[in-house]
């Protein structure tokens, strides 16, 4: 009867989008009379922090400070279509679409600041709310200045309307050709766990992992998907089911009591590296990071167990029960 | 690789809410109160599968402090509609059932009361006239010939283009698989399993004097639960206002229109504000669960560790009804080969009906399951014929440029590289020869980082 150390590795692709495409977002922008943005959604941020992050989008696509960006997401009065917040798609397909929204509204701003200061709107440079002349940064005012202006003295408005559209594309009954993603997101996680062959339980100490993501909009957010993906991950492999003897009924789970899910003292050492190889499609390159992260521990936690004890157990989730069994079915095996 | 340097973007800013959700200050729907709001309480079906022959909500009704009981009969449209909107057919699935149950939990009528504890007593008081049939639970017996039909359309599959099952099709399978040096079979299955958001289903609706419904709701999808609502109760969209936006976990588990058509009617029927929120072991026993999946992998593999074929067979639980299932089974499908280039591959993904609550979306919808079968079984692949778990996935690496199974040329791949990056992490020093592959080293067109 022993502890027995195991490490596995598992490699994963996600996709970006709605498989086949077809599912669009839009944006607007407008401009208050002291230069602040509201970026008006649809959206809806499930906890991820898609507000902030589509404050930093829009903020860099207009050229102005963050703090002056209010994201408003969630009224069908006030918002245009959003197609929703799954299969990783609200940072690529939110953001594209502010940007482009964010276009329009910084060259309304644009024409009116050239008119004020006299010069060629594409003569201006618009950074972190300054507004100058390229070569001669004297000549200078700002998004405040401009914003007035626009209001009171010139009557235009400063707006911007943005969409996102994969198209809907078909799928070939015959063969299953088709077009499933925007993009493919990539992660390989090595675990390391410990098995006891007396209790069958599996102690994951520690989860290794590398993601390429295209390009992180905000790094600490993507660790906070990268490590609370690798606890559900792992809570996946080893812990939930709502039917502990699928596909009978019996034992059907109706509280935490039963539904076994981690706590703090489950997490194990959660390390992780991310590589930026920007998609062709994303806002600044995006590829969505939100579900995958959950994918790859599962598969390296099962290898990790295999390596450890010799057993194949690959029916989720992994419990104590189907560990000893299997290791006695082997024992039954040799003897 | 190497990016360019933005401004703000790439910069780890504090996020906005992230005070709010953790001192308890922000807003979530079950947060929202109006003056007069009553409360809905569900009647469901006790058992698994059966003909309706009555319902009898007459002592509820009587019961003091309730205000409305809702059944079928007060669903204008009374079908789920989810996935209409996206060209998926037939409706299969009743607002309320009033013929027949299908799964243990199904609702058939709503109380709705002054108290949230007058509705649920008031439900417990519901006398159902159900006559039981034998459930299907299994799915390799629910697509058996001995198996009870238990949809309409005639078997227990969803029908594809006129096919109980999704194909793949990719160069020739059974040819490879005779030229092979090893023939590799595994077995994965999953069991359902519970999204588990903090936030369980909630949705509040208040009746405005203009005519207008305010509804706030805690959907993933605003408009897609609203078009799907206005559908239901055969109104336009314009008489709904959809308030949400901020969501306290979702993971799939929040896009099948649940709770808002029915809050939606309750209000307009009682004229005054009305509220619904699920309790935990509703949110268990009742919401969409990720499906049980089981799939075989039948791999040709040469002594070089070249995977040559690939044959899977995907049985995908359902549950009782569509939900999203018929949409997660094709992207499972598309995923099933996983990210690497085999030039033989062969798939049959079937979405096949339980009498067991409705699986759905969830986080990695049919990707997650398909991962992980692929990932075992490489590692099946490479303990089999003795080669390094590494070098068995780095030599089968999907390159950009590639052909995949479902026809798209790759173009954005990286997995190697992010073999590469954790084998570094953990200081485990790869061979020179896989050390110098790269996404981009098959030599055809696509890639951007070359």
């Amino acid at each position: 009867m022993a502890k027995h150390y195991g490490r596995g590795i598992a490699a994963v692709n996600y996709p970006t989008g709605m498989n086949l495409g077809g599912d669009p977002t839009q944006a607007l922008i407008f401009c208050q009379p002291t230069g602040g943005f509201s970026v008006k959604l649809a959206s809806t941020d499930l906890g991820q922090g898609l507000k902030t992050v589509i404050a930093q989008i829009a903020a860099e696509a207009l050229g102005v400070p963050f703090d002056s960006v209010i994201v408003d997401t969630g009224d069908t009065d006030s918002a245009p279509h959003c197609m929703g917040t799954f299969a990783s798609r609200a940072t690529h397909r939110v953001g594209n679409a502010v940007i482009m929204a964010a276009n329009e509204a910084r060259k309304a701003l644009l024409d009116v600041a050239a008119e004020e200061m006299e010069a060629a709107p594409e003569d201006l440079v618009l950074e972190n709310g300054e507004i100058y002349v390229k070569g001669a940064p004297e000549r200078k005012t700002n998004v405040f200045n401009v914003a007035l202006a626009a209001h009171f003295k010139h009557g235009k408005t400063i707006s911007g309307r943005g969409i996102y559209l994969k198209q809907k594309s078909g799928l070939d009954p015959e063969t299953g050709a088709c077009d499933p993603d925007s993009t493919e997101a990539h992660a390989t996680t090595v675990a390391e766990v410990e098995v006891d062959d007396e209790t069958g339980e599996v102690k994951v100490l520690r989860l290794a992992s590398a993601y390429e993501v295209g390009r992180q909009i905000n790094p600490e957010m993507v660790k906070g998907q990268i490590v609370s993906g690798a606890v559900m991950g792992m809570s996946h492999a080893l812990m939930e089911t709502v039917f502990p003897y699928y596909p009978a009924l019996d034992h059907h789970t109706y509280s935490f009591g039963e539904y076994i899910i981690p706590t703090a003292l489950d997490i194990p050492e959660i390390e992780s590296v991310v590589l930026e190889y920007p998609s062709s499609n994303g806002p600044y390159g995006v590829k969505g990071v939100g579900e995958m992260t959950a994918n790859s521990p599962i598969p390296a936690i099962v290898n990790a167990i295999y390596d450890a004890v010799g057993v194949w157990v690959t029916d989720l989730p992994v419990t104590p029960e189907k560990v000893l069994r299997a290791l006695e079915e082997r024992s039954l095996e040799t003897h | 690789m190497g990016v360019k340097q933005l401004g703000i973007v790439g910069q780890s800013v504090k996020r906005r809410d992230g005070i709010g959700h953790v001192t308890g200050q922000t807003q979530y729907v079950d947060d929202v109160f109006y003056t007069g709001m009553l409360w809905l309480k569900m009647v469901r079906s006790p058992i698994s599968r059966g003909i309706i022959h009555g319902i009898d909500a007459s002592k509820a009704e009587a019961f003091p402090g309730v205000v409305a009981v809702v059944t079928a009969k007060d669903v204008p449209n009374n079908w789920y509609t989810i996935l209409c909107l996206i060209g998926v057919e037939p409706n299969d699935e009743p607002v309320l059932a009033h013929e027949e149950v299908m799964y243990m939990g199904e609702p058939i009528c709503a109380i709705v009361a002054e108290t949230e504890a007058i509705a649920a007593e008031a439900a417990a008081l519901v006398k159902l006239d159900i006559e039981e049939l034998p459930p299907v639970l299994d799915m390799e017996f629910a697509i058996s010939p001995d198996a009870p039909v238990i949809k309409k359309w005639g078997n227990n599959t969803f029908m594809y283009d006129g096919y109980n099952h999704r194909k793949l099709r990719f160069g020739d399978f059974e040819k490879a698989i005779q030229q092979a040096d090893h023939v590799i079979e595994g077995d994965y299955s999953l069991s359902p399993i519970e999204h588990a958001p903090i936030e369980t289903h909630c949705c509040v609706v208040k009746p405005e004097p203009d005519g207008r419904l305010t509804v706030h709701s805690n959907t993933q999808a605003l408009y897609f639960t609203m078009d799907n609502t206005a559908i239901i109760l055969q109104v336009p969209s314009q008489r709904l206002h959809m308030i949400g936006g901020t969501v306290g976990g979702g993971f799939g588990g929040k896009v099948d229109v649940i709770t808002e058509p029915i809050t939606c009617i309750a209000a307009m029927k009682t004229g005054r504000p009305v509220k619904w929120r699920w309790t935990r072991e509703e949110e268990m026993r009742k919401s969409s669960t990720r499906a049980g999946v089981k799939m075989h992998y039948t791999d040709g593999v040469m002594n070089d560790g070249r995977i040559i074929a690939r044959k899977v067979r995907s049985l995908e639980d359902a549950g009782a009804y569509h939900r999203h299932s018929p949409y997660g089974v094709q992207k499972h499908m598309a995923n099933l080969p996983g990210p690497y280039t085999i030039p033989n591959v062969w798939v049959d993904a079937y979405c096949v009906y339980t009498n067991r609550q409705p699986s759905s979306a969830m986080r990695g919808f049919g990707v997650t399951e398909a991962t992980f079968a692929v990932e075992c079984q490489m590692e099946r692949i490479a303990r089999t014929i003795g080669m390094d778990s590494w070098e068995i996935r780095l030599i089968n690496a999907y390159r950009n440029g590639q052909m995949r199974p479902v026809r798209k040329v790759v173009e954005d791949a990286t997995l190697i590289e992010t073999i590469q990056a954790a084998a570094e992490l953990i200081g485990y020093e790869l061979p020179a020869h896989l050390k110098a592959m790269s996404s981009d080293d098959y030599g055809g067109k696509g890639g951007h980082h070359g």
